[in-house]
């Protein structure tokens, strides 16, 4: 009883203060969506689906999802039911919180009436369901491979007080149900329990101490509850509805962060995903010790680990929950203090759009945009620039000595002021050129021109998409070969863009493609991610190597790849060749009017 | 005074006695590779910011051990993030994390 008081006001004024810290436009897009039919079906599907089934965690592992779902759905249909019940046979105190919990204790019912029968079958059903998942989660804690889990979460003192008297409540509730089963009815776990109980311990003298250890044990987990993992239960119900709403992390500790943080149940399931997993000295810097120690406020740790991330988005891609361990640790970084700040003023931004003007209208052409990274891997740069020119497209060249960064690395280490300079001048630069397309050859540029660029009308387009669009309007054929390659999804284009369909129609038209041990959304980063501040080199080579291992599981000639961070990283460590898939198309086209070709 | 048309250099000596390297040694904590710069100078052949603000990471960290802040921290403040000069560094040191470290150590006002 306390602690059902306790909860309901902690959850109270933990929503409250989590609205109260939204911006006000969020806060308004949050009530707004709360009175729009679609977006609240929406929400309770979500939350049947997320919270109840955990439907997500089905398609990772069935056990698992077993496990989640059944203690979830089968404790919420024991409330239900436990509520339906007493409103059929006490309606006068159905207004009472606790008192479907003790139902059994109060009421001296019997099974007579088959509506009666029937209720104390489902009850029955599903405790036993309830009992079989927290059966299951007790193997899990000995062995979580069984479960598709290579490594599971450490817990916490109070997590594990919380774990404890959760696992505790229901068995005790079935011995508490099996004593008075005789008195109050019960069906065919508690009734035969309760003959079990008669054979050797003939009164109901017993029955009293279970039915407080039960209570107790109810008491105990629900008073605990807020300093452990299983606050996630009242949090992901709000969480829903926000992320529903539109609303996105705006400061690095409240608001929809806070509810983030909070909303983690310590499932574990990004340990596992995490590339930086490979050493098992990251292990602790995963999101879900991000949020645990953002729970505790441990400053100096949240620093260390937002700092290590590289931010490749894993972890946000397979989060049941919908974590972003990407955004939350960006969030983290934007809130350090420098007293260096950048300043681009002197940067003449004149020359530059001189390099990239068009000589006559410049409509319809195409400004090339090839990226820092891009001028360490001069292959990309020369590919793409001959397939432009073998197949008659008018474009220039914004980059070729050297322009302004897009400015997406300085933003992943949280400088957003500089960041939105560097914004600023790239637009005026390419805004000036008049063209209409702006063809980009490094998925980190192409990531943050999507997302933070306003270019008008210009079509944005990474280098993967426009050859897809040539081969599969006929512009350009390509000779099919018999190599078989394999195509590594880079973090920004796949998971950051979601460009996953069009490499693969290239390499398709190219010769074989093979798929990766893990590809699309869990495709492994190749461990030269800006996104790391502090891992230096020598620390990045086993991610690297393992990367390409899960690569090079189907055996393939050669890794195919878009992305000229990824090019260099996998270069330096790979057995085999590695191509941007810039050079396939390069190799392998024929262009349409064969007059064109000049060799 | 004859007028040359030019002048002689003013003088680089720079007293090492005078220097604080207080901050320095700070900065060595957080990133301990800054020793390991053998001023090869492929950063600086690298840099797009460079070409427009002379940003250079080898000269940022020589004027850094010889106490001329006030240039490095003119040159710091032209430096996009990009990391190109990490991937080039034959020494593997992470200049990002430098960079970083260098603008929360030392000062752009107090000069
Ligand atoms: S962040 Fe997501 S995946 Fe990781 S433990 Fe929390 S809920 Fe599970
Ligand atoms: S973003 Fe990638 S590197 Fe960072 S914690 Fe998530 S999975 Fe690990
Ligand atoms: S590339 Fe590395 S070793 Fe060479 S000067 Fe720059 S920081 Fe020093
Ligand atoms: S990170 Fe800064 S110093 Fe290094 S190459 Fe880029 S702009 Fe130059």
């Amino acid at each position: 009883m306390i602690g059902m008081i306790f909860i309901l006001t902690w959850c109270t004024v933990g929503m409250i203060r989590i609205i109260a810290n939204l911006p006000k436009d969020d806060r308004k897009r949050f009530f707004l969506s709360l009175v729009n039919p679609k977006i609240m079906l929406k929400n309770i599907r979500d939350i049947f689906c997320d919270c109840l089934f955990h439907v997500k965690l089905w398609k990772r592992n069935r056990l698992l999802g077993y496990m989640h779902s059944s203690i979830a759905f089968g404790w919420f249909m024991l409330i239900v039911i436990g509520h339906i019940e007493v409103f059929f046979y006490a309606p006068h105190r159905a207004k009472l919180l606790y008192f479907p919990i003790f139902f059994r204790y109060f009421m001296a019912e019997d099974d007579s009436t088959m509506g009666g029968a029937f209720f104390f079958f489902l009850m029955d059903f599903f405790l036993l369901v309830v009992l079989s998942g927290i059966a299951l989660a007790i193997v899990k804690r000995v062995h979580s491979r069984f479960f598709g889990m290579r490594r599971t979460t450490n817990p916490s003192f109070m997590d594990l007080v919380g774990l404890y008297s959760l696992w505790s409540i229901f068995p005790l509730r079935l011995f508490a149900e099996g004593f008075t089963a005789d008195i109050s009815g019960g069906s065919f776990l508690t009734e035969s329990l309760n003959h079990v109980f008669h054979a050797f311990l003939g009164n109901h003298m017993n029955m009293l101490p279970t039915w407080w250890a039960y209570s107790l044990a109810l008491g105990i987990f629900f008073c605990a509850l807020p300093f452990t993992r299983y606050m996630h239960i009242p949090t992901e119900i709000l969480l829903i509805p926000l992320r529903n709403a539109g609303v996105r992390i705006r400061h690095p500790r409240k608001g929809y962060a806070e509810a983030e943080v909070y909303a983690c149940p310590s499932c574990g399931v990004c340990i596992d995903a995490c590339p930086m997993g490979v050493m098992k000295t990251h292990i602790k810097d995963t999101t879900v010790y991000l949020n645990r120690q953002l729970r505790r406020h441990n400053e100096t740790r949240i620093e260390e680990i937002s700092d290590k991330c590289l931010l490749c988005g894993k972890c946000t891609a397979v989060c049941p929950v919908g974590v972003e361990g990407d955004r939350l640790r960006i969030a983290q970084r934007s809130a350090r203090k420098y007293n260096i700040s950048p300043d681009y003023s002197c940067i003449d931004t004149d020359i530059l759009k001189k390099e990239a003007s068009f000589r006559a209208p410049a409509s319809g052409k195409v400004l090339y945009f090839a990226g820092c990274m891009t001028a360490l891997t001069p292959q990309i740069r020369k590919s793409v620039e001959s397939v432009l020119t073998r197949c008659g497209t008018d474009y220039e060249f914004m980059d070729r000595d050297g322009g302004i960064c897009c400015g997406r690395p300085m933003l992943m280490a949280g400088r957003f002021d500089a960041a939105e300079e560097m914004i600023a001048k790239n637009t005026d630069i390419i805004l000036g050129s008049g063209a209409d397309t702006l063809l980009l050859s490094c998925p980190i540029c192409y990531r943050i021109f999507r997302e933070n660029y306003n270019l008008g009308k210009m079509r944005i387009v990474h280098h993967t998409e426009y050859f897809a669009e040539l081969i599969g309007s006929g512009t350009i054929g390509m000779l099919h070969g018999s190599d078989r390659y394999v195509f590594h999804d880079p973090c920004e284009l796949g998971r950051g863009c979601g460009i996953y369909d069009e490499p693969r129609a290239v390499l398709s038209a190219a010769g074989e493609l093979v798929e990766a041990e893990k590809h699309h959304r869990e495709s492994i980063c190749c461990g030269g991610s800006l996104g790391s501040l502090t891992l230096g080199f020598g620390k990045r080579q086993a991610m690297t190597e393992n990367a390409l291992h899960n690569l090079t599981a189907a055996s393939p000639d050669s890794i195919v790849t878009a992305c000229p961070l990824c090019l260099s990283t996998f270069h330096r460590y790979a057995d085999r060749p590695v191509m941007d898939i810039a050079e396939v198309v390069d190799r392998n086209m024929i262009p349409a009017d064969s007059n064109d070709i000049d060799d | 005074m004859m007028n040359f048309g030019f002048k002689i250099a003013p003088s680089a000596t720079i007293n090492l006695d005078n220097v604080d390297m207080e901050k320095f040694t700070l900065l060595h904590e957080m990133e301990p590779d800054v020793y390991k710069c053998m001023a090869c100078g492929s950063c600086s052949a690298t840099c797009p910011a460079g070409r427009f603000t002379g940003m250079s990471v080898r000269k940022v960290i020589l004027d850094l051990q010889r106490g001329r802040e006030k240039e490095a921290v003119r040159m710091l403040k032209g430096c996009m993030l990009c990391g190109k000069c990490s991937m080039v560094c034959p020494r593997g040191i992470n200049t990002r994390h430098l960079i970083l470290s260098v603008c929360r150590i030392y000062n752009e006002d107090k000069q």
